[in-house]
C-alpha cells in the first residue's frame, strides 16, 4: 500500500499491480489501485512534440 | 496537478484545433469512434466537439463499464443481494443501473437488501473480514482496468482463506468489443466505412498495452491512436488520426505514450492470466452475445465465484423497448436521437445504463451538451 496525493487529497491506495515504486513517483490510479508509473522523460516528450508543431507555449499552465 | 495540468491547457487545445482545421481535407468526412466512455466524458466536458470542423465527427463507443452491463447481470446481482445471508459489495456507479422493468440495486438496498459501495475491491476484502457471518460477494465489473484489481482481491482472499468472500465476475475485453463494433451489420450497410478511425483507451492501454490494437490495424485497416484522457491529449490524438486518414495509413500510434507501452503491465496482466479464463460468449448490452469476450473465474478459484457458490442461473432480460442504448452503444445513435432522453430518462431516474455513469454517452450529453442542442435549434 502506498499513500497518494491527488491535488491535495490524501489516498492509500494498493501498488500491488506495479514493480520498483519509489517516493516521489507519479502513477495512474484505477478503483484504488496504482495501474502504472507515468514517465516523466515521456510525457515532456509528448509536450515537446506539441512545441515542435508550433503549437505549444513555452510553459505549460500549471 | 502535475501531467494533469499540462494536458488541460486551454490555449494548446486551441493552437491544436487550428491544426487539425489546416489538416483536413474539406473533401473528405472523418469519423472517429472513441472506444472509451473517459473519452466520451472528456469529449462532452470540454467541448471539444466545438472546437472540430464540421466534417471530423467524434461516435461515441461502448467502453462505458456500466453502460454495456445487461439488464440481466443486473438482475442477477438483485436476487443475490436479496439473499439474507448475502452483503453485496458494489462500484458506486452499480446502484442505479436499471435492470429489468425499473428495477435497480439502489431500490432493493431501500427494500432492505444489504448493498453496500466500495471504492476498491479491498475494502470488501475488509467487510468480509470484519463479518465473517456475512456471505460477502463483491459484484465486479468493468474492462481490463478493473479486472487485475478484482484478481488481487481474489488472491488476498485465497491466502487468508476467507471462507465468506466471493466473487460475481461480469469482467469484459476491450478488443472483442472493438472487433464486433466493426462487424456489425449496422455499420456495414451504410454501404461504406462508417469509422475512419479509433481513439484506443487510455487506462485499459496501461494494462493491455498496445500489441493487441495491432491486429485492428492490419486486419481491418483501421488506424488506431491510443489517447491520455485529458483534453489536449484527445485533441492531439485527432490531429494523428487526421493524418493518418490523409497518408492513407492505418497504424497503431500511441499519444499516451508517458504511460502506455506496447507490452502494458506484466504484473497485472499475469495476475488475470492466472486467476481468470474466457467464457464462450458474454451478452453485452447493445452488442448481444459477443464471443470470447467475457471472463470467468478458473476452477482452481471455484470456491470464489458466486455463480458456483449460490449456483445462480442466467438470466436474460430486455432492455426498455424505447431505450435507444443498444444503438447508442455501437455508435448507430447520438442520445439526442432517443425519445427518452431527457424527457422521462435522466441521470436522475435513468432509463438506461448509457444515462447512469459518468461516462456514459447519454449521461455526458444530458450534462454538458444538452445546451448546444437547444442553442442549435434557436437558431434554426
Amino acid at each position: 500500500m502506498a499513500r497518494v496525493m491527488l491535488d491535495g487529497v490524501g489516498k492509500v491506495v494498493s501498488v500491488a499491480l506495479i514493480e520498483d515504486l519509489k517516493v516521489g513517483d507519479f502513477v495512474v490510479i484505477h478503483v484504488g489501485y496504482a495501474l502504472t508509473k507515468i514517465d516523466p522523460e515521456e510525457a515532456e516528450r509528448t509536450l515537446a512534440i506539441l512545441r515542435e508543431l508550433g503549437v505549444a507555449q513555452p510553459e505549460a499552465a500549471s | 496537478m502535475k501531467y494533469v495540468d499540462e494536458f488541460r491547457d486551454g490555449k494548446l487545445a486551441r493552437t491544436l484545433a487550428t491544426e487539425i482545421a489546416s489538416a483536413v481535407d474539406p473533401a473528405q468526412s472523418y469519423r472517429f469512434m472513441e472506444f472509451c466512455g473517459g473519452h466520451t466524458h472528456a469529449i462532452s466536458r470540454y467541448g471539444l466537439e466545438d472546437m472540430l470542423p464540421t466534417n471530423v465527427q467524434m461516435i461515441h463507443g461502448p467502453g462505458c463499464p456500466v453502460c454495456v452491463l445487461p439488464a440481466g447481470r443486473i438482475d442477477m446481482a438483485i436476487q443475490l443481494a436479496e439473499r439474507p445471508e448475502v452483503t453485496l459489495c458494489v462500484y458506486g456507479d452499480l446502484m442505479r443501473v436499471p435492470g429489468s422493468q425499473g428495477a435497480s440495486l439502489m431500490r432493493a438496498k431501500a427494500r432492505g437488501a444489504d448493498v453496500r459501495m466500495v471504492y476498491s475491491t479491498l475494502d470488501a476484502i475488509a467487510i468480509a473480514e470484519q463479518e465473517p457471518d456475512r456471505e460477502v460477494v463483491f459484484f465486479a465489473i468493468g474492462f481490463e482496468t478493473t479486472t487485475p484489481p478484482t484478481a488481487v482481491a481474489i488472491r488476498l482472499a485465497a491466502r487468508k482463506k476467507l471462507g465468506n468472500f466471493t466473487v460475481f465476475c461480469n469482467h469484459v475485453l476491450t478488443p472483442s468489443a472493438i472487433q464486433t463494433i466493426l462487424e456489425s451489420p449496422e455499420i456495414r450497410d451504410i454501404g461504406r466505412v462508417e469509422i475512419d478511425g479509433f481513439i484506443g483507451p487510455a487506462h485499459v492501454s496501461t494494462v493491455i498495452g498496445t500489441q493487441p490494437y495491432e491486429f485492428f490495424a492490419e486486419e481491418f485497416g483501421q488506424p488506431v491512436v491510443i489517447a491520455g484522457f485529458e483534453p489536449v491529449d484527445v485533441m492531439q490524438a485527432i490531429l494523428m488520426l487526421v493524418r493518418q486518414v490523409n497518408d492513407g495509413r492505418h497504424e497503431i500510434e500511441n499519444q499516451y505514450i508517458r504511460a502506455v507501452t506496447r507490452g502494458g503491465n506484466v504484473r497485472a496482466k499475469a495476475e488475470v492470466a492466472d486467476i481468470f479464463e474466457l467464457r464462450d460468449q458474454f451478452e453485452w448490452r447493445g452488442l448481444g452475445p459477443v464471443p470470447y469476450s467475457g471472463l470467468r473465474l478458473k476452477a482452481a478459484y471455484a470456491d470464489y465465484d458466486a455463480e458456483r457458490r449460490f449456483a445462480m442461473t442466467d438470466i436474460t432480460a430486455p432492455d426498455n423497448p424505447a431505450c435507444e442504448c443498444g444503438s447508442i452503444l455501437r455508435g448507430a445513435k447520438k442520445p439526442a436521437d432517443c425519445k427518452l432522453f431527457g424527457t422521462v430518462c435522466t441521470p436522475e431516474t435513468p432509463m438506461g445504463s448509457c444515462m447512469v455513469s459518468s461516462e456514459g454517452a447519454c449521461a455526458a450529453h444530458w450534462t454538458y451538451g444538452r445546451f448546444r442542442d437547444l442553442q442549435r435549434k434557436q437558431a434554426s
